[in-house]
C-alpha cells in the first residue's frame, strides 16, 4: 500500500548515507586541494556577478517596499534598519543560496551526471580514487566556504542599492542610513546570517552531487538529474529556512 | 581454493539490477599467462563481467577471486592495490574531460599508490606508452579533439602505462570503420605480445577475436603475422559466449568455429 513511498524514502536514506560518508571522509587523506581551489573558483567567483547583481536589486526593492510602508507612520528614517535587518537574516541567505543552487547544483549535477554515463565514474574507481574524496568533498567544502563569503557580499551590495533610493528619494543622510542600518543588526542576526548559507551550502553541494552520480540514461538522464536537483535542493532551502528562522525566533 | 597462480575466478556469480539479472550463475577461471575473449550480443552481460571483475560491481551471489584474493565483499579501499595491477579500457574509452591527453595517461601513475612511480619519471612513461600506440604528439590536446578512433587509443595507452599483469578492453573496436577497427586490434595484439599481460577483450565481432587467436606481433618487421599452434602468445587464449546474461561456451577458436549451436555458429559466420 505504501509501494509509492518506498523509492523517495530509499533516496533520502542514501542521501543521507552519502552526506554522512563525505563528513566521515572530510579529515581523511588524500585532500585534493587543487580540486578544492578550483571548485572554490567555480562556485564562488564564478557566481560573483550574479549574485552581487540579485543582492542590489534586491535592496532597491526592499527600500522602495518599505519606505511606502514606513512613510505611513512617518518612520521613513526606519529604511535603513529594516533594509539591514531583512537582508543580512533572510533575503541575503535566501536569495543567495537560490542563486546558487541554480547555478552550482545545476553544474554539480551535470558534470557528475555526464561523468557517470561516460563511466568516467568508474575510470577513476578503477584508477584508484575515490570519488568522494576527488569530486565530492572539494564540491562540499568549496561550497561551505564561498556561500557564507557571497551571502556576505550580497548582504553588503543590498544595502548599497538601499543606501542609493535612501538618499536619492528619500531625501535620508548617508549618517542617518548606515548608523541605523549598522545599529539594528546584532550578533544574533549576523549569526543567522551566516550558519543558514553554510548549512544550505551542504545541501546544494550535496543534493547536486547526489543526483549526479545516480544518473541514469545518457544524455536524457544528465538532464533529468540536473532538474531535479535544481528543484530539490532549493525545496529544501525553503523548508529548511523555515525551520531555522522558526528556531532563531524563539529564542 | 584459489590457486596463486589464478588472475581471475567468478564462482557462480549472478549480478542483478533491481531483481533482474544482468549476469547469472556465470563461472570461469583465468590463469596467469592466458587470455579470453569474450563475446556475446548487446545487453548480454559482458559489460557486467569485466565490471564485476574489478569490484565496480558487486555480486548479488557468487564470490569473484581477483590474483586469488576474494574480492566479494573486500572494502573499496582495500580494493585499490588489486586495481592497480590491472589495465582497463571502458567501452567509450572513458577519458578526462576534463584533463589533456597527457594527464589522462599520467592519471594511474599518479593515483595508483601501489604503482609507486617516482614523480620525474611520468612524463617519459607516459610519452612512451602513446609513442607505443602512435600518438606521440598528442600530449596537450584534450579528448574531445580527437576522433573516436585516437580516443580508444589513448584509452589503451593508459590502461598498459603502469605495465599491469592484466589487462581488460570493453568492446574496443565498437562503433569504429573496420580500417581504424583493425588498427586497434593490431595494437591490443602488440600490447599482449610485447609486454606478456593477460589479456581479456569483450567484443562483438567474432573477427576481432580471431585477430587475437591467430596472429602475433613480430618486433622484426613491426607487423602482426600469423601465429603457429604452437606460440605462447596464442597457447592459452579462449573464447567465452555470453548469451542473455548466461556463459554459454568455453572453448578455443576451433571449437568454436566447429560449434552446432545456432547462437555461436551465429557469431562465427556473420564474418
Ligand atoms: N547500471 C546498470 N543499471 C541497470 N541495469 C544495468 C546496468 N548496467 C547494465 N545493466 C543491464 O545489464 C544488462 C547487461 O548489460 P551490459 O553488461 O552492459 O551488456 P553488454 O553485453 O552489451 O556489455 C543489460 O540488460 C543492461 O540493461
Ligand atoms: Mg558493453
Amino acid at each position: 500500500m505504501l509501494d509509492f513511498l518506498k523509492s523517495p524514502v530509499l533516496a533520502v536514506q542514501e542521501f543521507v548515507f552519502l552526506t554522512a560518508r563525505t563528513i566521515r571522509n572530510l579529515p581523511v587523506r588524500p585532500h585534493y586541494w587543487r580540486d578544492i581551489l578550483m571548485q572554490m573558483d567555480i562556485i564562488g567567483v564564478g557566481s560573483l556577478p550574479i549574485v552581487l547583481l540579485v543582492g542590489f536589486f534586491s535592496g532597491i526593492v526592499m527600500a522602495l517596499q518599505m519606505s511606502r510602508a514606513l512613510q505611513t507612520y512617518g518612520a521613513v528614517s526606519q529604511t535603513g534598519p529594516i533594509v539591514a535587518i531583512t537582508l543580512v537574516r533572510e533575503m541575503g541567505p535566501v536569495l543567495t543560496s537560490v542563486v546558487a543552487a541554480g547555478r552550482n547544483a545545476a553544474g554539480i549535477a551535470s558534470e557528475l551526471g555526464s561523468m557517470k554515463v561516460t563511466e568516467q565514474i568508474d575510470a577513476m574507481r578503477a584508477l584508484g580514487t575515490d570519488p568522494i574524496q576527488k569530486l565530492v568533498k572539494p564540491r562540499l567544502i568549496a561550497t561551505c566556504v564561498m556561500l557564507p563569503c557571497l551571502t556576505a557580499i550580497a548582504d553588503f551590495v543590498g544595502l548599497l542599492g538601499g543606501y542609493f533610493i535612501g538618499i536619492s528619494l528619500l531625501n535620508l543622510t548617508s549618517a542617518e542610513y548606515w548608523t541605523g542600518a549598522y545599529r539594528a543588526l546584532e550578533y544574533d542576526d549576523v549569526a543567522q546570517g551566516l550558519l543558514k548559507p553554510f548549512i544550505y551550502a551542504i545541501v546544494i553541494s550535496m543534493v547536486g552531487c547526489f543526483y549526479g552520480l545516480n544518473t541514469r540514461g545518457g544524455t536524457q538522464g544528465v538532464g533529468l538529474a540536473t532538474t531535479q536537483a535544481v528543484v530539490s535542493s532549493i525545496v529544501w532551502i525553503f523548508a529548511l529556512n523555515a525551520i531555522i528562522t522558526k528556531i532563531f525566533v524563539s529564542f | 581454493m584459489p590457486n596463486t597462480d589464478s588472475i581471475l575466478r567468478f564462482e557462480k556469480v549472478t549480478v542483478a539490477f533491481g531483481g533482474d539479472p544482468a549476469i547469472e550463475d556465470v563461472s570461469f577461471e583465468i590463469r596467469a599467462g592466458e587470455s579470453r575473449v569474450i563475446l556475446g550480443a548487446a545487453g548480454s552481460g559482458k559489460t557486467v563481467i569485466l565490471k564485476t571483475s574489478v569490484g565496480l560491481l558487486r555480486p548479488d551471489s557468487g564470490r569473484v577471486f581477483l590474483f586469488g584474493q576474494d574480492i566479494t565483499e573486500m572494502k573499496e579501499q582495500d580494493q585499490f592495490d588489486l586495481r592497480a595491477r590491472v589495465g582497463m579500457l571502458f567501452q567509450e574509452s572513458a577519458l578526462f574531460d576534463s584533463l589533456n591527453i597527457e594527464e589522462n595517461v599520467a592519471y594511474p601513475l599518479l593515483n595508483q599508490k601501489a604503482v609507486n612511480c617516482p614523480e620525474d619519471q611520468v612524463h617519459a612513461r607516459v610519452e612512451e606508452a602513446l609513442t607505443f600506440v602512435e600518438l606521440g604528439h598528442t600530449l596537450e590536446k584534450f579528448p574531445s579533439e580527437l576522433s573516436g578512433g585516437m580516443r580508444r587509443r589513448v584509452g589503451i595507452a593508459r590502461a598498459n602505462v603502469t605495465e599491469p599483469a592484466m589487462v581488460i578492453y570493453d568492446s574496443p573496436t565498437a562503433g569504429l570503420d573496420p580500417i581504424t577497427a583493425n588498427n586497434i586490434m593490431a595494437l591490443i595484439v602488440k600490447e599482449r605480445d610485447v609486454r606478456h599481460a593477460t589479456t581479456v577483450m569483450v567484443t562483438q565481432r567474432f573477427q576481432d577475436g580471431a585477430i587475437m587467436a591467430r596472429y602475433k606481433y613480430d618486433r622484426a618487421t613491426e607487423t602482426l603475422v600469423a601465429a603457429t599452434p604452437g606460440d605462447a602468445s596464442i597457447a592459452g587464449l579462449k573464447f567465452l559466449v555470453m548469451k542473455q546474461g548466461r556463459l554459454v561456451f568455453e572453448g578455443t577458436l576451433a571449437e568454436m568455429e566447429q560449434s552446432k549451436d545456432p547462437y555461436i555458429s551465429k557469431f562465427v559466420l556473420r564474418n
